[in-house]
């Protein structure tokens, strides 16, 4: 307390050497020393528009050439078909590496969670600002080196699980999967010091009077996210690390001739990578309740139920990773065990669908573009959810292993799901961001031109999938071209809806209209809608009060 | 605006600093310097990559520790805020160690893995006497953790000089600790490539001894800022972390100990 005052006196006349205070940086230098916390967020964003040109331009060339049966698009000249199913390879590894680390992460919790914690919590920044630009940064690295790594020696083609013996120095000698593995160190580091730094912001930097129990469903989602990758992102690094050395320095972690074992990378693997389908999903639950609740004008149905269902979809989440690899020959107690544990997770999701229907019940409901995007996500996440109970089951998975049922239950559930997501918040708070509002109209047309191409493109996947369509290969016996030539159809669909949104955004950004403080009404009570659009520079010197605020009033 | 002058809050609004960039990009050049040297080419590029990295590390940091020394930035709720990343930090790196600890229990409890060894160690390897280095290591590195427990004490009472006595006697038990190490890895008689075996116990132990050395650099700073008597007794962030990070390297070293360097040897010394 002494302290306190202390410092409280001395900063009253030595508040100017501070920069976050008196003078903005200007030019390249406010962004590549950055310690702003949206203009970090903004950076994040844009990376994560460019890697989504790039993520989807590898999945329109996935769906072109299954298009038809028969080899497309070999680019490497007759006679040359293995250097181009390696090649296929390395753009559906490209593609899932990229969407998950590159576009939906960064855009949720690096993008939206950056500028809009702080914002929503009361907090002038975030709690490290220096050591949030290192998280950007470490990111831009590692995309560069993901980048390096596909156009290295043919590339890593081994998924984005990077099982060993395929990924071990027999099956990709040479640098690829090597610089694949840094290029995922530097991700993760980035990840984990991001999460530091959120938990730390939302814990200790909360305006007077917002209880962690006032606290909005946003920043509970990214609470959540943030120990997910704290706990998560450290298991891969030590897989990773391992995987590594037995490439590269003559380790038998995952070599089963010197007593080691390729079944526990993927134990590792999924240790990490069944949190990590949560953290990507997670954070869109916290954008849909805020968007739910502003545009059917309620609080949002059963708080502290949507926040202790995240938590715990968030601690099952670490317990039930072995439903990715029942096919690997584990005995029938282990996969019992994690049947049951993976179905327990219906019940937590069951919580919070049923809640936001619930919050639109009897609402005023204003079917504002973010609002479409949100209800979008709810249909897209259910769809997945559905087909995730069969897929959970031992007996059925072992049938739909490796087809594209699973490819189009994982679309639906989290991939496409966290991209309405990212469109439901980029929607809802493109105006405090930069100050002005997208066309209605376009955007409309944006939304209902996305939606009917992902599911054109996906739900015949299910089919294709349950007849027997192989996932990763380039060509196909005859009898599966009817769904596939459809869902190729849906990549058109998309890709010209995509190039539509990236219009919009420009529009936006150029011609938009302006917005007040809160454009949204009524319905928008959390804290950013009561600072000007766009978000000053620097936001909340003086800290809100919230004692006497009811929580989601 | 009062707010040029004035801030009415408790927290550090950090100025813009070239040290994340530069910081970031030595870690590019390390990750391609270090795919360069393992695809047989030479080391340079990796070695500068590090050499621009803990560069970063030691202005970067000069940096916090010319704010804290400021009186103004480093608040009782700013101080919070930094121990709260420091425990958040510590569990991610006890997630790292986890790693190490499920690879070695999968190569030796059938239970979690369908080809554990049925000998551990498995024929062929003669296993280190837990009862001779390693033990004592033991004893070094938790007497550390009594010395270092003792300079915290010393700066609680505002003694910077004793303080920075006790923290000296710590980097000594460290490095003397490293130094063991150091010569365990020589005369072990497995090879480092000799397979599951070498694997688990060189990186698992490996890793350690890493996290023993930077302890014991966050140490050395310690000593240093202890003799320039920059803690005190309320005000002691830098010395607290490095505390913490000493006991985290110390308890994974009892775990190390008990389960790779005792039980994994149980049947080599005492065959039933």
């Amino acid at each position: 307390m002494m302290a306190d005052q202390e410092t409280a006196v001395a900063g009253g006349h030595d508040g100017g050497h501070d920069g976050g205070h008196g003078h903005h940086p200007t030019g390249w230098r406010r962004w590549l020393f950055s310690t702003n916390h949206k203009d970090i967020g903004t950076m994040y964003i844009v990376l994560s528009l460019v890697a989504a040109l790039v993520g989807g331009a590898m999945s329109f060339w996935i769906r072109l050439e299954l298009l038809d049966p028969g080899i497309q698009f070999n680019v490497f000249g007759a006679g040359e078909e293995a250097a181009y199913f390696q090649f296929y390879n390395v753009l559906v590894t490209g593609h899932a590496f990229i969407m998950v680390f590159f576009v939906v992460m960064p855009a949720l919790i690096g993008g939206f969670g950056n500028w809009f914690v702080p914002l929503m919590i009361g907090a002038p920044d975030m709690a490290f600002p220096r050591m949030n630009n290192v998280s950007f940064w470490l990111l831009a690295a590692a995309l560069v080196l993901l980048l390096v790594a596909a156009f290295t020696q043919g590339g890593p083609g081994t998924g984005w699980t990077i099982y060993p013996p395929l990924s071990n120095a027999d099956f990709h000698p040479g640098a690829a999967v090597d610089l694949g593995i840094l290029s995922l160190h530097l991700a993760g580091a980035s990840s984990v010091l991001g999460a530091i730094n959120l938990i730390t912001t939302i814990f200790n930097m909360r305006a007077p009077g917002m209880t962690i129990h006032r606290m909005p469903l946003f920043c509970w989602s990214i609470l959540v996210t943030a120990f997910l990758l704290l706990m998560a992102i450290p298991v891969l690094a030590g897989g990773l690390t391992m995987l590594l050395t037995d490439r590269n320095f003559g380790t038998a972690f995952f070599d089963a001739a010197r007593g080691g074992d390729p079944v526990l990378w993927q134990h590792i693997f999924w240790f990490f990578g069944h949190p990590e389908v949560y953290i990507i999903i997670i954070p869109a639950f916290g954008i849909v309740s805020q968007v739910v609740s502003t545009f059917s004008r309620k609080p949002i149905f059963g708080y502290l139920g949507m926040v202790y269902a995240m938590v715990f979809i968030g601690f099952v989440g670490f317990v039930v990773w072995a439903h990715h690899m029942y096919t690997a020959g584990l005995d029938v107690d282990t996969r019992a065990y994690f049947i049951s544990a993976s179905l327990v997770i219906a019940v937590p999701t069951g919580i919070k669908i049923f809640s936001w229907l619930a919050t639109m019940w009897g609402g005023s409901i204003d079917f504002r573009v973010p609002m479409m995007f949100a209800c979008g996500f709810i249909f897209l996440f259910v769809m997945g959810g559905v087909t995730g109970v069969a897929l959970a089951n031992a007996g059925m998975d072992i049938a739909f292993h490796d087809t594209y049922f699973v490819v189009a239950h994982f679309h639906y559930v989290m991939a496409i799901a966290a991209v309405f997501g990212m469109f439901t918040g980029f929607y809802y708070w493109i105006g405090k961001m930069c100050g002005r509002q997208y066309p209605r109209v376009l955007a409309r047309i944006h939304f209902w031109s996305f939606f009917i191409g992902v599911n054109v493109v996906f739900f015949p996947q299910h089919f294709s999938g349950m007849a027997g369509m192989p996932r990763r290969i380039p060509d196909y016996p005859d009898n599966y071209w009817g769904w596939n030539y459809v869902s190729s159809i849906g990549a058109f669909i998309t890709t010209a809806s995509t190039l539509l949104f990236f219009f919009i955004v420009w529009r936006t950004l150029t011609a938009g209209e302006k917005v007040p403080a809160n454009q949204w009404g009524e319905g928008a009570t959390t804290l950013e809608w009561t600072v000007e659009s766009p978000a000053p520079f620097h936001t909340f010197e003086e800290l809100p009060d919230m004692t006497d605020k009811q929580a989601d009033e | 605006m009062a707010s040029e002058t004035t801030k009415s809050h408790p927290y550090h609004m950090v100025a813009p600093s070239p040290w994340p960039a530069i910081g970031s990009l030595a870690a590019l050049v390390m990750a391609f310097g270090g795919v360069w040297y393992m695809q047989e080419g030479p080391i340079w590029l990796f070695v500068q990559g590090v050499l621009i990295l803990l560069w970063v590390f030691y202005r970067w940091w000069r940096d916090v520790v010319i704010e804290a020394r400021s009186g103004v930035d480093h608040t009782d709720t700013v101080r919070h805020g930094l121990r709260m990343g420091m425990v958040l930090f510590i569990t991610s790196e006890v997630m790292f160690f986890f790693v190490f600890f499920w690879a070695y229990f999968n190569a030796t409890v059938p239970f979690l893995s369908g080809v554990a060894h049925d000998v551990w160690p498995p024929e062929g390897v003669v296993p280190l006497d837990p009862w001779s280095v390693p033990f004592l290591n033991t004893v070094i590195l938790l007497s550390s953790g009594a010395t270092v427990t003792y300079a915290h004490h010393m700066v609680r009472l505002g003694d910077n000089k004793r303080a920075a006595r006790w923290i000296l006697l710590t980097v000594l038990l460290g490095l003397i600790f490293t130094g063991f190490q150091a010569y365990e890895y020589v005369h072990a008689t497995f090879p480092f490539t000799g397979g599951i075996y070498s694997s688990t116990f060189y990186l698992a132990t490996g890793f350690h001894g890493f996290h023993v050395i930077i302890g014991t650099i966050f140490l050395i700073v310690c000593w240093f800022r202890a003799r320039a008597g920059h803690f005190t007794p309320e005000v002691h962030v830098g010395f607290e972390a490095a505390a913490w990070y000493w006991h985290f390297v110390d308890v994974v070293w009892l775990f190390l100990f008990a389960s790779i360097y005792w039980w994994g040897s149980l049947s080599y010394f005492t065959p039933a």
